[in-house]
């Protein structure tokens, strides 16, 4: 066996030696032969770590374990240990557990029968009480990649995403993508789901749901409508990766949901004049002054904190949204962070040059204050070194131009020639540009022909070359300066440059092309194929000009050319010998050789190798690599006419009967969020003018679907503290009837604090609690109270279903106070929605010892239905049923859960059958004699 | 979004992978090695490459490549970032971020990574979270695991996960509260030839070690905020009350943690702490050069200038050199011509120098450019910019913790061109 072993060995090393060596060819037939040879060689290491998977020892498997993730971890192959592994499945070690899931992902693909062992364990754990269970069992099932368990994966993710913890419905967002891409066939239902997770107003949920949406459905737009103030209200509370995720989906949202700001600013800079002038007879005779889209603006004025983030991709994402999205005088707040991105990392400093480079083409103006902060230092790479060079020739104008070529002139001269090469390139672009410099930058180019570095001389030559072009004035000094440097330069690209000058402009060196092209007879055959066409070139130039001095010499290059090896030289001697030599056959071109060869050529236009990114998205793939990537989300064109912004509207009145665990939940997050006076954010709470009413509407429709479930509520309030006997602190709390959002056992009771002394009351919170074990979720400490001042206070007490008090100390900086809150009957209740059967088959469960009753007479006031309904509820927190007949209600105690059903049946007006069927005959007894009360009063 | 990623060491040998989608070859490397072999340097290699059927997205730290597997559009600024990331937590886990350092707790990689990251979209990032999570390995605990036979992985989900402040953990106790705060000040210059400054500016953070029992509210104050012209803010800090008031306000993260990054507006001329005296001459035909180097303070107000460091590449041209430092140390790699000068302190009364010659190749010409030096130095107890903190006030615990503020200012990239 250890023969066969090191055999393989051997084996192995050379086939992983081989890899290395041969990286640039696809691979795949010596990579097979690499995980071949795994196959044959693991079997013999795999058989102890298979027993140790199967000892009875939890240690043992732990370590098999994390030796096999160890394997997975160098990419080998370990996958025939799957059945040994999977049986521990259901192990109790939440290491051991954990490592097995990700064995299990890893290799279900592969095992797809055997996987399916392991799914009922995932099934049971779903239903887990501890909800991080619950979400790690839905990780592993989603990402077990094997289709027959589709249907399986689509009902957990449905129940997932009305989970009570929005850690799970995270992570029923991110199920959601792993489907779409197992089974495309799923997608409507997707949809649906995405549809709910969409309206959840938690920050934790908003990212992932987003970034389901953009997978499955991106062009579903219309999802987005009703969320939209949603989420860009919560957007500076999402986790960061999230907020990429939404900036980029709002970027193209509101670029098919808005009307174009631009037009307003006019003439701004320079590119967009023939656009203006389209639209300016359309401007006239609709005479309309643009007015921004209130929502358009919720979006830039929410996103705009963001700048500050230390997340680099936020600042980008934010970024390039003001580039797409803002009136462009406002784009330019987005500069100072972007240099400010310039600090971090190389590779985050390469991206976001890249960026600045196709912005600094349209807007010079943005980043020319900060045109020091391009400057190359010695130490850059060399790709961030071109990527600021090529920024710094965006930027050059009239102004701070000798300023530019003061700092070329330095990096003319650095030890990185590729660099320097990339400089002479910038020093043409500028000079071309800006004309007042043309004549220096070509008298330092010039000088530059003299430098001892070849690459600079070629390139400088080839820079040379395209600027005479541009100005074909007197320039013969400065050919006849780089015919005499011919015979040092051995770069092809230069030598080929220099001919073609030469031949361009022999007229202006009679005396020297006729010379240079007898050298170039010489050395033809040696000579690379570019020289080699362009010398070809000249002889023709020559023959047509100066046909004497050099027909031997042309005929002689051209019986050369016949013979190369290379067919383009071949194909253009023939050419050119057909269109200068005449004879008998020759064709009509014949007589038009002169107009073809020595035409005047346009003059080359030297433009920023960034011209035409602006057509992707800032900050994109596509964008980075010019290239559109797959999955590219093309963003369209502003639309002529604004689409009707009222489907932004949210409803007053949301249906929320339906699912009254999923709503409340969620909507406790939001309130908790709009109830923080000290956010963060800027702008959740920041109302000004225009969005104020649209953010109310936002609010109030929250608040509307918090009650409608109790439907009522004229709030009765207790004093708590008498500012007399506090020392100016007073306070007095109600029950606001909303599900606690701490604890759904405690209750909530909102407490308002008022300093009624004429000094501040600083560091109120609360101290002991009698007895100490009161589960209390206290306020945050409320740091100062300035006199006349008030402030709302919510906090959750968990009566345990009795009406005993919670006392407790009030305290503020200097003072203790002991204050205790007791609690109606009704106040424990919280209201549970049911249909007339569910409460009659309930009442049935409820009966005997469950059950209490009185006949009671009614005041005659209170008769009506209408009457009845509102004494009850005010008494007690429940829930109407709709019903024919009598006046049922339905609550649940909040403490236990226990069912607590109230049923009033008139017998004969005004006396009535008074019923309540609960567990809890404390309770009931209680309530009853409530209910007796203020339905006897009047 | 993340499908796969990849570690490479500076031999290009993948040491690690991991997949969160499907499995893909690791022979989808080859591009990037093709890739690295055209770029010059290993700093070269471009951060983005598209294959046919994927795109690589690369970050390099401590000589490792981190290569992640991307598939369709994604901001490649969100991959790098993350990358990033995971080196920091990396190091925050393991203290160095090697490849012995990985391989050795490869588990423990595993783990992370399987909860930075699900479905390739980033989970939990937040290293108090993840602390929470997976504890970090060190010598006792691994010791009492084996014996008891506990384990590094938490059952419970973090509580940060779902409170509105998911950095902190609930329930920290300290016996010993205290809080630091680093004010640290860079400053980024070059200086032409004649020693006029041709840009400066100074960038600055605030690292912060916040050691507080509870849920404590921190206010930081500064007696001249104006100064502070570009901010970047660690999430916790309230962006409103700053906007308003010019007030750091914050719930911190428990222990380490960068609270603050900010660039002192232009406006305000940099005070430039050290000056360069240089004479450095070839002369055509000679096979010798002049080196002549001298280093003094300036505008220091007072305080000394430490732990001075010039290094400088010399032209390709110069054979070897034989110099002469006043003080300190001097080294030359002659294969990389890579000349470095430890000076350690400077004394204002006696400056230091490095004086002496080169030797020249025989025969060639003399070198086109002069070297450009790179100074390190640092100065402690003292912000270049002039930032103060004014005060740092508690709120929401009742003990009086320790307080400490350092200043220190330090050279980022500071060229001189000779």
């Amino acid at each position: 066996r250890d023969i066969v072993k090191s055999g393989f060995n051997i084996f192995y090393v050379e086939s992983s030696a081989m890899i290395k060596y041969r990286h640039s060819s696809p691979l795949t037939a010596s990579h097979e032969a690499f995980s071949c040879s795994n196959c044959v060689f693991w079997p013999c290491r795999n058989e102890d770590l298979k027993e140790m998977l199967e000892s009875n020892k939890e240690s043992h498997k732990l370590e098999a374990m994390k030796r096999i993730v160890g394997l997975i971890a160098k990419g080998k192959n370990a996958s025939e240990l799957f059945p040994a592994v999977v049986k521990n499945v259901a192990s109790k070690n939440i290491e051991l557990k954990k490592l097995v899931y990700v064995y299990l992902v890893r290799y279900a693909e592969e095992q797809q029968d055997l996987a399916l062992l392991s799914i009922s364990t995932f099934q049971r754990a779903l239903k887990d009480p501890n909800q991080f269970i619950r979400a790690s069992a839905l990780r592993v099932l989603s990402s077990i990649r094997v289709p027959i368990i589709v249907p399986i994966m689509m009902l957990a993710i449905k129940e997932a995403s009305t989970d009570l913890s929005p850690y799970v419905r995270k992570t029923s967002a991110h199920a959601i993508q792993k489907l779409y891409s197992l089974d495309p066939d799923q997608k409507e239902q997707l949809i649906e789901v995405i549809e709910k997770l969409l309206k959840d107003k938690s920050t934790l949920v908003a990212g992932s749901v987003v970034m389901a949406f953009e997978e499955v459905c991106p062009d579903r737009i219309d999802l987005i409508h009703k969320n939209y103030r949603k989420l860009c209200n919560l957007l500076v509370d999402v986790e960061e990766w999230g907020q990429v995720v939404i900036i980029s989906m709002l970027t193209r949202y509101a670029r098919t949901q808005f009307i174009n700001p631009w037009k307003e600013d006019g003439l701004d800079e320079n590119n967009e004049t023939a656009f203006y002038d389209s639209d300016s007879e359309r401007n006239q005779t609709e005479a309309k002054p643009y007015i921004m889209d209130p929502d358009h603006r919720l979006l830039l004025r929410n996103t705009k904190p963001l700048l500050q983030s230390r997340n680099t991709a936020v600042v980008m994402s934010v970024a390039q949204l003001y580039w797409h999205l803002a009136p462009k005088h406002e784009v330019s707040v987005v500069t100072k962070s972007l240099v400010r991105l310039l600090r971090s990392h190389r590779e985050v400093q390469f991206i976001v040059l890249q960026n600045i480079a196709t912005m600094s083409i349209q807007r010079k103006g943005m980043f020319e204050p900060f045109m020091k902060s391009f400057y190359v230092r010695s130490t850059d790479p060399t790709n961030i070194k071109t990527l600021k060079l090529e920024i710094l020739t965006n930027l050059a104008n009239e102004a701070n131009i000798s300023t530019i070529l003061r700092e070329f002139q330095t990096y003319v001269k650095s030890q990185d020639k590729e660099f320097a090469a990339a400089t002479i390139q910038a020093i043409g672009r500028c000079a071309t540009n800006i004309s007042e410099v043309a004549d220096t930058c070509l008298n330092g180019l010039v000088q530059l022909l003299s430098n001892r570095d070849e690459t600079v001389v070629a390139e400088s030559v080839v820079v040379i070359k395209k600027l005479l072009q541009t100005q074909p004035s007197q320039h013969s000094e400065i050919i006849k300066h780089m015919a005499k440097l011919f015979d040092n330069i051995t770069v092809p690209m230069a030598r080929a440059s220099i001919l073609w000058l030469i031949g361009e402009y022999c007229e202006k060196v009679p005396k020297i092309a006729p010379d240079v092209l007898r050298k170039m007879a010489k050395t033809f055959t040696t000579e690379e194929d570019i020289v080699k066409l362009q010398t070809v070139n000249l002889a023709a130039k020559l023959y047509l000009t100066n046909s004497k001095q050099t027909k031997l010499l042309t005929q002689y290059i051209l019986n050369l050319g016949k013979y190369d090896q290379n067919y383009d030289i071949r194909d253009r001697t023939r050419f050119i010998r057909q269109l200068i030599v005449p004879s008998e056959k020759s064709s009509a071109l014949n007589k038009y050789a002169r107009r073809i060869l020595l035409a005047s050529k346009p003059a080359p236009v030297l433009e920023s190798a960034f011209k035409d990114r602006d057509r992707y998205q800032l900050g994109t793939l596509s964008h980075s690599l010019n290239i559109k990537a797959t999955g590219y989300q093309e963003l369209c064109d502003w639309p002529t006419i604004a689409p009707d912004a009222s489907v932004r509207n949210v409803e007053i009145i949301e249906p929320v009967k339906t699912d009254v665990c999923f709503c409340t939940e969620s909507d406790d997050e939001s309130a908790e969020e709009s109830s923080k006076e000290s956010d963060k954010s800027s702008s959740a709470s920041e109302k000004t003018s225009s969005e104020s009413e649209a953010n109310s509407i936002d609010l109030f429709a929250l608040l509307c679907s918090q009650v409608t479930t109790s439907s009522f509520s004229p709030v009765k309030t207790y004093d708590l503290l008498h500012h007399m006997s506090a020392k100016g602190l007073a306070a007095k709390y109600h029950f606001p009837r909303q599900p606690c959002l701490y604890q759904p056992c405690m209750v909530a009771v909102q407490v308002i604090l008022t300093n009624c002394s004429d000094h501040n009351l600083e560091e109120i919170h609360i101290g002991d609690r009698i007895p100490a074990s009161l589960n209390i979720h206290c306020f945050n400490t409320i740091e100062r109270l300035e006199p006349g001042a008030a402030v709302t206070v919510s906090m959750g007490i968990d009566f345990s279903d009795s009406t005993q008090a919670a006392n407790f100390q009030l305290c503020t900086k200097s003072d203790k106070f002991n204050v205790s809150i007791q609690p109606v009957v009704g106040e424990l209740l919280t209201p549970s929605t049911m249909t007339e059967e569910d409460f009659c088959m309930e009442q049935r469960k409820l009966l005997g010892m469950n059950e209490t009753s009185a006949t009671i007479t009614m005041a005659t006031a209170n008769t009506s239905r209408l009457a009845i309904n509102k004494e009850i509820l005010s008494v007690a927190n429940v829930g109407v049923v709709s019903s024919t007949q009598n006046d049922i209600f339905a609550g649940k105690a909040v403490s236990s859960g226990a069912l607590v059903l109230v049923s009033l049946s008139l017998q004969q007006s005004p006396t009535a059958l008074l019923t309540i069927n609960t567990e809890k005959s404390v309770m009931a007894s209680m309530l009853l004699r409530d209910l007796k009360q203020a339905l006897v009063q009047a | 979004m993340i499908h796969s990623l990849f570690l490479i060491n500076a031999s290009g040998d993948i040491f690690l992978e991991k997949h969160w989608k499907s499995v893909v070859s690791r022979s989808v490397c080859d591009y990037f090695f093709e890739a690295q072999e055209r770029a010059s340097e290993p700093e070269n290699v471009p951060p983005v490459i598209p294959t046919p059927h994927h795109y690589l997205i690369s970050v390099l730290r401590h000589r490792i490549y981190f290569v992640a597997v991307i598939q369709s559009e994604v901001p490649p600024l969100f991959v790098i970032e993350f990358l990033h990331r995971v080196v920091d937590t990396f190091q925050d886990y393991f203290g160095v971020c090697t490849e012995a350092a990985i391989k050795d707790n490869v588990v423990v990689v595993y783990e992370l990574l399987e909860e930075m990251l699900d479905n390739g979209f980033p989970l939990a990032t937040e290293s108090n979270i993840l602390k929470e999570l997976i504890k970090p390995p060190t010598i006792l605990r691994t010791m009492v695991n084996t014996i008891t036979g506990s384990t590094n992985v938490g059952e419970q989900l973090p509580t940060g996960q779902l409170s509105v402040v998911p950095w902190r953990r609930t329930g920290v106790k300290y016996t010993n509260n205290e809080a630091y705060f680093d004010v640290v000040e860079e400053i980024d210059a070059i200086i032409d030839k004649s020693g006029s400054t041709i840009t400066a500016e100074i960038q600055g953070v605030i690292d912060a070690c916040v050691k507080l029992t509870g849920m404590p509210d921190l206010t930081l104050s500064f007696m001249n905020p104006r100064l502070l012209d570009d901010v970047s803010f660690h999430p916790c800090v309230r962006f409103k009350r700053w906007e308003a008031e010019r007030i750091l306000s914050f719930i911190p993260p428990d222990g380490n943690f960068r609270l603050l990054s900010y660039h002192v507006s232009s406006q305000n001329l940099v005070a430039i702490p050290v000056y360069v005296k240089h004479n450095i001459t070839f002369r055509e035909g000679s096979s010798q050069g002049r080196f002549d180097l001298t280093l003094g303070p300036k505008q220091t107000m007072g305080k000394a200038v430490e732990s001075v460091l010039v290094s400088s590449q010399l032209p390709r041209g110069v054979l070897n050199v034989n110099l002469n430092p006043s003080q300190g140390t001097y080294t030359f790699d002659p294969v990389t011509k890579l000349l470095s000068w430890d000076v350690g302190k400077i004394n204002p009364q006696k400056l230091p120098s490095l004086k002496g010659s080169m030797s020249l190749q025989a025969g060639a010409s003399k070198p086109d450019e002069n070297p450009t030096f790179n100074i390190q130095f640092k100065i402690q107890q003292m912000a270049i910019s002039g930032l103060k903190v004014n005060r740092l006030d508690m709120y929401g615990e009742k003990y009086k913790p320790f307080k400490g503020i350092k200043y220190m200012t330090k050279a980022g990239k500071f060229q001189v061109r000779t």
